[in-house]
This record gives C-alpha cells, structure tokens and sequence, in this order.
C-alpha cells in the first residue's frame, strides 16, 4: 500500500515537473549581457567562421542566423 | 512553518518598483522619447550621438530624453557613459522591471509618448539608415501641439 502511493506520488512529481519545467526557461532581450560577450559567439573565429559561412551559404543559398540578439541589436 | 520563515527572512522581492524608476506623469505636457539600452548592445552605440542632437534641436521645444540603462552591472554602464557621453537624462534599472513593464522585445527599443502621456508609437532596434525618419516622426510630433 505504502509503495503504491510512493509511485503515485512519484507519477505527480513527475506530470507536474513536466508541466511546469520549462515555464521559467528563456533569457529576456534586457538580460542577454553574458550572452553577447565575444566567448559566448557559437564560433569566435572569425576566419573559420567566415569558412563555415561560405560553405553554408554555397549550399543552402542563405546566410546569417548566427546571432543570439533579436529585434535589431547587432549582439554577437 | 517553513514557507512562513522563509518569508520572513528574504529581502523584499522589489525593491522600489517601476513606477518609483520613472514617473512618467511628471513630463505630462512634453513629448518624452524613452530609449532601453545597454553597454552591451552595439546599436546602442550609434544612438547615442544621435540622440544628444535630437535633446539638443527638440529640448527647447519640449522633448525630453530619457533612456532606461538595463545593465545588470552598474559599472559597465558608468564605461560606457566615460565613451559615449550623453547629454539626456538615465535611469539605472538593474532588475529590468521597467522593460518588462513596456514589453521591450529587443534591444535597444524606444518608446515616443505624447504630451498627454500616451505611448504614440515604439521603434525597436536602431539602424542608421532609419535614423532620419525617426528623426522626422519624433520632430513632427513635438512641433505639432
């Protein structure tokens, strides 16, 4: 009986860590200070990422979407 | 007993709140153009400048700049200021309340507000090429009473 709540407790913890587990995720545009220092670049090579650009840009006819910043600000 | 203690114990969530940061009725009959930036955001750079011209021409006749610092860290802010030197007024926000208060998607994004108060349009980002329509809007609507 006893573990039979156990597990009914632990299904609980488990649905409602699901539910809410990912509510609080997400940096806001205000708070991405760490994020547009030069180390937090997914490449900080430049010459390599120029490389990885040419390439991406030869085959997928697109370019850009590196960035963390949204909405106009040049941040990384 | 425990949600009670610790209650007690932990420091006020907020410590003043956003309207104590900015009262926006205190420049209720002047147009107020309100700027988020931070040190960190590049385009914040060229605003700068452009907004010292705009206090300087449209101040007189009744714009205040007022621009929100969302640095989370007080010095890089004071940095920033020693290069690029501003001619308007600051505000330090470092818990972000007034962004969140306006809704800010991006950064740097401004808000230009009517001589009564009212949020009359926002820009978000700040690209050279759009300087001089902004400059334009903002110019039309302080000389238009």
């Amino acid at each position: 009986m006893r573990i039979r709540s156990f597990v009914r407790f632990a299904i609980l913890l488990g649905v409602m860590q699901a539910a809410w587990g990912c509510a609080a995720l997400g940096v806001k545009p205000w708070q991405r200070e760490v994020l547009a220092r030069p180390e937090m670049a997914l490449n900080a090579e430049p010459i390599d990422a120029a490389i990885d650009d040419h390439i991406y840009f030869s085959k997928e006819a697109a370019s850009g979407g590196r960035s963390f910043g949204g909405g106009g600000c040049g941040c990384n | 007993m425990a949600l009670l203690l610790l209650v007690g114990t932990s420091p006020p969530a907020i410590a003043t709140s956003a309207d104590d940061l900015l009262d926006l009725a205190a420049f209720r009959g002047q147009v107020v153009y309100l700027d988020f930036w931070a040190s960190w955001c590049a385009p914040c750079r060229e605003s700068f400048p452009w907004m010292n011209h705009l206090q300087g021409e449209l101040g007189p006749k009744g714009l205040v700049v007022i621009a929100i610092n969302v640095d989370r860290e007080r010095a890089d802010a004071e940095q920033f200021l020693r290069e690029h030197v501003a001619q308007f007024r600051i505000i330090y926000d470092p818990d972000g309340q007034l962004p969140e208060k306006f809704g800010v998607r991006g950064m740097p994004t401004s808000f230009l507000i009517d001589r009564n108060g009212h949020v009359h349009s926002r820009h978000e980002g700040f690209l050279v090429r759009d300087r001089d329509a902004l400059t334009q809007q903002i110019r039309a609507l302080v000389l238009a009473h």
